[in-house]
């Protein structure tokens, strides 16, 4: 089950950039939050600043809270551990070429030193059902490489992969921006399945799909968020103009 | 209606009159237009040229397979003698000294000639000296790529190219005068103490010189392209497969390991693999440590001898052709062990990059 995720006064720096300013938002729990913007206005940042990978590069720096469930993520843990709870799928599918499809998804759980075999295959082959992967590799999952599957298929073999170690919640970085339009249907079916059991935030260029998926959606614009709220308000009568200019494809 | 035609004409005029112009400065140094062309036909369609540039670029070539045949053809006659003489003898027989029992193997003076300890002390010391170098390397490579501050980041990784610039007689140098004592007063009775029961170190040489010696000298001398190489490879791996192992919860070791190595590991191999080529057939500073005795011992602390060492060693003093020629094979036979061993390696290379995915674990 997922928990929702508190953020209050965010703010992250990329170098001299200022690229997020005073974010304060409630994501609830079990649902899928949407977030749109144009390119370049913070909503990468954002989710970054979820999972602390944010500061994974040198030059960026992170000020405010973030309260995932009951946990202060930047005073009560270690990104490591923050990070086993915080799964993140990437915009470019980026599954481990070197190890095969099974590996690839026990690669979480193999990292943090589970060794149960059974309990292995049980969870592999509940997360690449999960993410309707299972009828088309469930005959070469120890023979094929990870690289060796279609875009779609990649990606979601790296939602697989994050749903193994049971996440709270699940980050997707323009998980579909990458991919075809079948595959993407595949993902936003699958991102309407899971919300029920995790705490999803996409972030999306296309509306269209923060339409279909989510519950909640956000407007970023120069690294402010300019408004959050139910998915339907925004698209049908947003409160304020920027947010209206955006969606009637006036700018961005 | 009618000024835009003329419009349309004038820019063309003004043009051609800008040409003329022109050519009018220059009409002592330029040619007429008719005369470019007889220029340029009387030039031929330069047929021949094109063909004798072709045959040129072919003979270079060709000078690659030439100069390997000739090596090759080279050692070959030149070994045929000893070849002849002992036939495949030369690389596994052992003599035995017929007053003290005592293997020998190499005694030019009563004509005992087996290759057996040259091969022995090229591989052993080759080896170790990866056993050295390797971790290492890799160990450089790992810190400079991943957690070096950007200051010391330059610095480090040029000094660490420039330990393969230094000539190996210096090598050689330092280790005669700072290595090999070093490893006498020291490391060597630390090792006979801690290691000396499994045998591997026995204290019966008290020299300093040695495969050990020879080892460490080579394990530095190699360290720089395995090192280089491998940082080479580490940074061509793309950053999203970093984020994907430290998105998993992984810690900064972790995500090295099964981010950055794992996908690396077919360059590191290729690195590795350059570094043996390399220790293989290093002679200097080899044939200055290693002891320079024809003798095969369990100990690593024990003197022995070369493929390389001993053909540097013995070649200008070989007078005996029989001598000579058993010199001669060894090198042709260290010629063909590095093309073999260079090709193992690409077997090994080639397996790994089929595309097969890693077996489970």
């Amino acid at each position: 089950m997922g928990v929702g995720i508190e953020v209050i006064n965010l703010n992250a720096w990329y170098g001299a950039n200022h690229t997020l300013q005073d974010i304060n938002l409630n994501i609830p729990a079990n649902h899928a939050t949407a977030l749109i913007g144009p390119s370049g206005c913070g909503k990468s940042t954002f989710v970054r600043c979820l999972n602390r990978m944010h500061e994974t590069n040198p030059i960026a720096r992170v000020t405010g809270t973030v309260r995932i469930g009951d946990l202060d993520i930047y005073e009560d843990a270690k990104p490591v551990e923050i990070r086993r709870r915080v799964g993140m799928v990437f915009q470019r599918p980026n599954p481990f070429p070197t190890m095969s499809i099974y590996d690839n998804v026990a690669s979480g759980l193999k990292l943090n030193g589970f060794r149960n075999r059974h309990a292995l295959d049980e969870i592999v082959e509940r997360s690449l059902k999960d993410s309707a992967l299972w009828d088309e590799v469930k005959d070469d999952l120890k023979k094929k490489s990870g690289a060796s599957l279609s875009g779609g298929q990649q990606q979601r073999l790296c939602i697989a992969r994050a749903l193994a170690v049971d996440p709270e919640v699940l980050l997707m970085d323009e998980p579909a921006s990458a991919l075809d339009p079948v595959s993407t249907s595949k993902i936003e079916d699958l991102i309407f399945q899971l919300k029920s059991q995790y705490t999803i935030v996409i972030v999306t260029h296309n509306m269209q799909q923060a339409a279909r998926v989510a519950e909640k959606t956000g407007f970023f614009l120069n690294g402010r968020m300019v408004e959050f709220d139910s998915t339907h308000k925004i698209f049908t009568n947003p409160s304020d103009k920027r947010t209206e200019d955006y969606i009637t494809g006036r700018f961005g | 209606m009618i000024q835009v035609p003329e419009t349309r004409i004038s820019p063309p005029q003004q043009r051609h009159e800008l040409q003329s112009a022109a050519a009018l400065q220059t009409a002592s140094a330029s040619l007429k237009a008719s005369e470019i062309r007889k220029f340029l036909l009387q030039r031929g369609n330069s047929a021949l040229a094109d063909r004798w540039f072709h045959v040129l670029m072919l003979l270079c070539a060709l000078s690659i397979f030439g100069i390997v045949l000739l090596i090759a053809g080279e050692l070959a006659i030149g070994s045929s003698l000893s070849w002849g003489q002992f036939g495949f003898d030369f690389f596994f027989k052992t003599y035995f000294d017929p007053y003290t029992h005592l293997p020998v193997y190499w005694d030019p003076v009563n004509g005992h000639f087996s290759a057996l300890p040259f091969v022995y002390g090229t591989l052993v010391s080759s080896f170790l000296s990866l056993l050295i170098a390797v971790p290492l390397a890799i160990g450089v490579a790992v810190f400079l790529t991943e957690m070096c501050p950007g200051v010391l980041r330059g610095p480090l990784a040029f000094l660490t190219e420039l330990l393969a610039a230094i000539p190996s007689i210096i090598y050689g140098l330092w280790a005669v005068f700072v290595l090999v004592p070093l490893l006498r007063e020291y490391v060597n009775p630390l090792l006979t103490g801690s290691l000396g029961w499994t045998g591997l170190f026995s204290d019966d040489n008290p020299t300093g010189l040695g495969f050990v010696a020879a080892a460490v000298i080579l394990a530095i001398m190699i360290l720089p392209i395995i090192s280089s190489l491998t940082r080479e490879v580490m940074i061509a791996v793309p950053h999203s497969q970093r984020e994907a192992v430290l998105a998993l919860g992984a810690t900064r070791w972790e995500m090295i390991r099964m981010g950055v190595l794992r996908n690396a590991r077919i360059g590191i191999v290729g690195s590795v693999i350059l570094g043996l080529g390399r220790a293989l057939g290093e002679t200097m500073a080899v044939t200055m440590v290693i002891g320079n005795t024809p003798e095969i011992h369990r100990s690593l602390l024990a003197n022995g001898a070369s493929m390389a060492s001993v053909i540097a060693n013995e070649y200008a003093e070989a007078t005996s052709n029989l001598h000579r020629s058993a010199l001669t094979e060894i090198g042709l036979a260290l010629f063909v062990v590095t093309i073999l061993v260079n090709a193992v390696a690409r077997l090994l290379v080639w397996a790994v990059t089929r595309g097969a995915p890693a077996r489970s674990r």
